[in-house]
């Protein structure tokens, strides 16, 4: 068979399974869980060096951006400046190109504002950002980020954070049927069937940061996170059995004593 | 002496210090950081030659564990 890899942009991933690495107990505990779930590439924010600590550990110390793909993002930005303002500090600190832009509406829901998102996408894409957007799971502003030269759509399965799984697998299956770029689920998975149902959706990649940070055993979380996207995505490509109101025999009839 | 802004903290530095010191007093690795200077970014090949001035508005930044 094929190899299944995930092109986005010019970055090729063996693991459809992108990891978050906010809200571990330590940076220890980041890797290691990093390391469990085989994902190619992790997301990072961009936030101020404690200069009162200089002691105090890096992310990068743990996780080495040579091994494996980082890519920026703007949690935290409620507006396209903000964002635009990150994402360049990211690229100046390496030359990232792929990021991730994320831009909020309110902190409560933490639901993205597509206008600022749009207008975002354009200047960064401009300015030669590969971007996969953080968006609603609206089909036409879907389709209009894909048309603004977006790498990636990352529709949410359900709020940042909420661990309620996928609340719209219509609009998702319609988003995927639509595009022609990666579509990636992001935010609200709770548990390993809700990576499942979206791969089996067919869209072609999970991102998961508090399901598996915030389990009992992170580790163990982050093992049954790459097995069911690896579950999904097989079930998609072996193309599921279509449902029927009554059964139907396993064993023949024939030949019954 | 000048007094500038880092990190939203007024601290204050000898004058006509370069970025760069301003680094390694802080025992920041180049590579892990990126930097704004009055709200413009400054390259990372500047860093040795901009001096600080008073009343500058420095902003350093790096990665941390995000979603």
């Amino acid at each position: 068979m094929k190899k299944d890899n995930l092109k986005i942009g010019k970055s090729i991933l063996k693991s459809r399974l992108i990891v978050g690495t906010g809200k571990y107990k330590n940076f220890k505990q980041t890797a290691d869980a990093v390391k469990a779930s085989g994902a190619d590439m992790v997301t990072v924010a961009v936030r101020r060096v404690n200069i009162l600590d200089k002691k105090k550990p890096v992310l990068m110390d743990y996780l080495n951006p040579k091994k494996i793909i980082y890519l920026p993002n703007t949690a935290g930005c409620f507006n396209s400046e903000e964002a635009l303002r990150t994402l360049r500090l990211a690229r100046e600190m390496g030359g990232w190109k792929l990021v991730k832009l994320e831009v909020l509406g309110d902190k409560k829901t933490l639901y993205p504002n597509m206008i600022e998102t749009l207008k975002s996408t354009k200047i960064l894409v401009k300015e030669g950002f590969k971007v996969m957007v953080y968006c609603s799971d609206d089909p036409i502003i879907a389709k209009k980020l894909e048309d603004h030269g977006a790498s990636a759509i990352m529709p949410l399965a359900s709020p940042i954070g909420s661990g309620r799984g996928i609340k719209n697998k219509l609009n998702l299956s319609i988003i995927k049927n639509n595009s022609k770029i990666p579509v990636i689920v992001d935010a609200g998975i709770g548990t390993a069937s809700d990576a499942t149902i979206a791969m089996e959706l067919g869209c072609d990649g999970v991102l998961v940061n508090t399901a598996i940070a915030k389990a009992k055993n992170p580790i163990l979380m982050a093992k049954s996170m790459k097995h069911a996207v690896i579950a999904g995505r097989k079930s998609f490509l072996a193309g599921r059995i279509k449902p029927q109101n009554y059964g139907s025999p396993s064993s023949t009839f024939e030949g019954l004593i | 002496m000048a007094k500038i802004q880092l990190n939203g903290k007024k601290i204050s530095i000898l004058t006509n210090i370069s970025v760069r010191d301003l680094i390694k007093k802080y025992k920041l690795k180049e590579k892990k950081i990126a930097i704004e200077v009055n709200g413009t970014i400054l390259p990372k090949q500047s860093y040795a030659k901009k001096k600080l001035k008073n009343n500058d508005k420095i902003e350093i930044v790096q990665f941390i564990g995000g979603g």
